[in-house]
């Protein structure tokens, strides 16, 4: 069996994969703005000297769209499909990318409102991903 | 629900009003050469070639159009995905050395992903302009079928990428099927709309005995071909072949010595806005593009409705859809309606793709080159059976990454 990929965590990523392992979901935060980002700000430009902090966010957003993925991303995805992939807009604004996990029967659509759901893998990762708000 | 953000303005592109001052083409660069390299057996270069032997091939077939050798050439373009780590990862000295060229003025190696080359072509306008260099190769060359390097997944999980491959996104596929996701629900385009442009363009690679897929494509067959990750289908994403292709380009006064008609550069333009999808603006609309061909137009005074042909880099069906509402062959969300009944298809009154694109003709891993190749072979009048009656102008659009960076060529036989 292939493992899955694990995240090569850095310093733009850390206080998330962390704040995961004891199920916080973590932004940055430029109080500047009044702004929230996962690792890139596409805000226009953020210095490296600005007013930038790690906050927890609600974990709750509506998905801004997916895919049901059939052609999975190498082998060691391929136990696991169908499985969705999904760029979710945050209550806070910020954009992540993550897995959605639905139960037998449920359907998806761009808009539905769904909520943070942290899955273990093991003492190191935990991944955040999101269940539908029923 | 609570906002603190509106979620449309979460992620933005400004990249500011189009460029003022568009008055530069003095010299009036020009294409005066242009060959792609045959492939057989379903796109695979034959045995004993390598992504260096490609390369020569073409470039001496595109020199030789000119009545130029290598010895003329002074400025050189490469990128590939080839020979890394390691000597790929500096190509413009692999070939310099490989080709034998004696003392280049002029180098350019950036890599954008598929709309790499019209960039190259962009910079190599700026280049003869400043007078820096008059004779530039611009080369591509890659065996990745038969070498079987491309995979969906095997990407790290560094940097920016690092959430969407720990959630087995299929790369680069994945994204762009969100992108058509969002579209679909945006505009209301369907799946029908994606197979129409897959259908259309086979009917146009079946005039191209150079392309990997010849036999005619149905609408049942496109919509029933396998899912990959929905929306898109079998049929709506691109090809994996081999392949490569060569450019010549030169100044309008050194063109007047050589063999062929100059094909000029009217306009160009480039942008980008991210790297992983999960920081597009609107995964809607191809914002990049809007920006990059509002350039092009300007600075070419030339306007959509002046386009004979559009050559779009079709990594897959949605991205011509993306491209087309871009570029101002239609209004955004009016792709649905564009594409039907044939209207882009041959005998149609809009020539897309007449080589059969990235989707039915050959689709190497960076396609961008064949959009500028097959521009200047119809503008030349040498492409046979699927040849357009006369075309002047053309418009080459090309997209690179996951729908993240944008090169616009626009060219013409006429210099101005």
């Amino acid at each position: 069996m292939i493992n899955k990929p694990t995240p090569v965590i850095d310093a733009d990523s850390r206080q998330y994969w962390e704040g995961a392992k004891s199920k916080k979901l973590m932004m940055q935060y430029n109080k500047n703005s009044n702004e929230y980002f996962l690792y890139s700000s596409s805000l226009g430009g953020i210095k490296h000297n600005e007013n930038i902090e790690w906050k927890e966010v609600s974990g709750r957003g509506e998905i801004y769209s997916f895919t049901l993925v059939h052609a999975p991303a190498g082998e060691a995805f391929k136990d696991d499909i169908p499985y969705i992939v999904a760029l979710i807009t945050l209550e806070e604004g910020a954009r992540i990318i993550s897995n959605i996990i639905i139960e037998e029967g449920e359907k998806i659509s761009i808009g539905d409102r769904v909520t943070v759901h942290f899955e273990k893998y093991s003492e190191e990762l935990t991944i955040p991903k999101f269940k539908l708000v029923k | 629900m609570q906002r603190t953000a509106n979620p449309s303005t979460a992620v933005r592109f400004r990249p500011g009003p189009p460029i003022k001052d568009f008055n530069i083409m003095s010299k009036f660069p020009c294409i005066v050469g242009a060959s792609d390299f045959p492939l057989q057996d379903r796109g695979k270069a034959k045995e004993g070639n390598t992504e260096l032997t490609i390369q020569r091939y073409c470039a001496q077939k595109a020199l030789e159009q000119a009545g130029l050798n290598f010895s003329d050439v002074n400025g050189i373009a490469v990128a590939g995905m080839w020979g890394v780590p390691g000597p790929g990862i500096m190509q413009p000295n692999v070939l310099t050395e490989y080709l034998g060229i004696k003392n280049p003025r002029w180098l350019e190696g950036t890599n954008i992903g598929g709309s790499t080359f019209l960039l190259h072509v962009n910079h190599a306008c700026q280049a003869i302009e400043a007078g820096i260099c008059d004779t530039v190769l611009i080369l591509y060359g890659s065996m990745q079928k038969s070498k079987m390097l491309r995979s969906l997944g095997n990407r790290l999980a560094i940097y920016s990428n690092q959430f969407e491959v720990v959630a087995g996104l299929p790369l680069p596929v994945g994204a762009y099927a969100m992108a058509a996701q969002r579209h679909m629900h945006t505009f209301g385009s369907t799946k029908e709309t994606l197979a129409e442009i897959a259908v259309a363009t086979r009917a146009w690679a079946t005039m191209n005995s150079n392309a990997a897929f010849q036999d005619p494509l149905t609408m049942e067959e496109a919509m029933s071909s396998r899912i990959i990750t929905s929306p898109l289908h079998r049929s709506d994403c691109c090809l994996v072949t081999d392949g490569g292709g060569a450019l010549v380009l030169t100044s309008h006064e050194k063109s007047k010595n050589l063999k062929t008609n100059p094909i000029y550069i009217r306009g160009y333009g480039e942008t980008n806005s991210h790297s992983s999808i999960n920081y597009m603006p609107n995964l809607e609309r191809l914002e990049i593009a809007e920006f990059s061909s509002s350039n092009a137009y300007k600075m070419s005074k030339l306007s959509p409705k002046n386009m004979d042909l559009t050559m779009i880099y079709d990594s897959f069906t949605i991205t011509v859809l993306l491209t087309l509402e871009a570029i101002g062959a239609c209004g955004p969300g009016e792709g649905k309606d564009f594409v039907k009944d044939g209207n882009i298809a041959p005998g149609g009154s809009f020539p897309l793709n007449t080589n059969g694109g990235g989707l039915s003709y050959c689709h190497p891993g960076m396609y961008g080159i064949f959009t500028i190749i097959e521009a200047t072979q119809q503008l030349w009048g040498l492409c046979g059976e699927r040849q357009l009656d006369d075309p002047q102008n053309a418009i080459c659009h090309g997209t690179g990454g996951v729908l993240s960076s944008a090169s616009t060529l626009i060219l013409s036989k006429e210099k101005n």
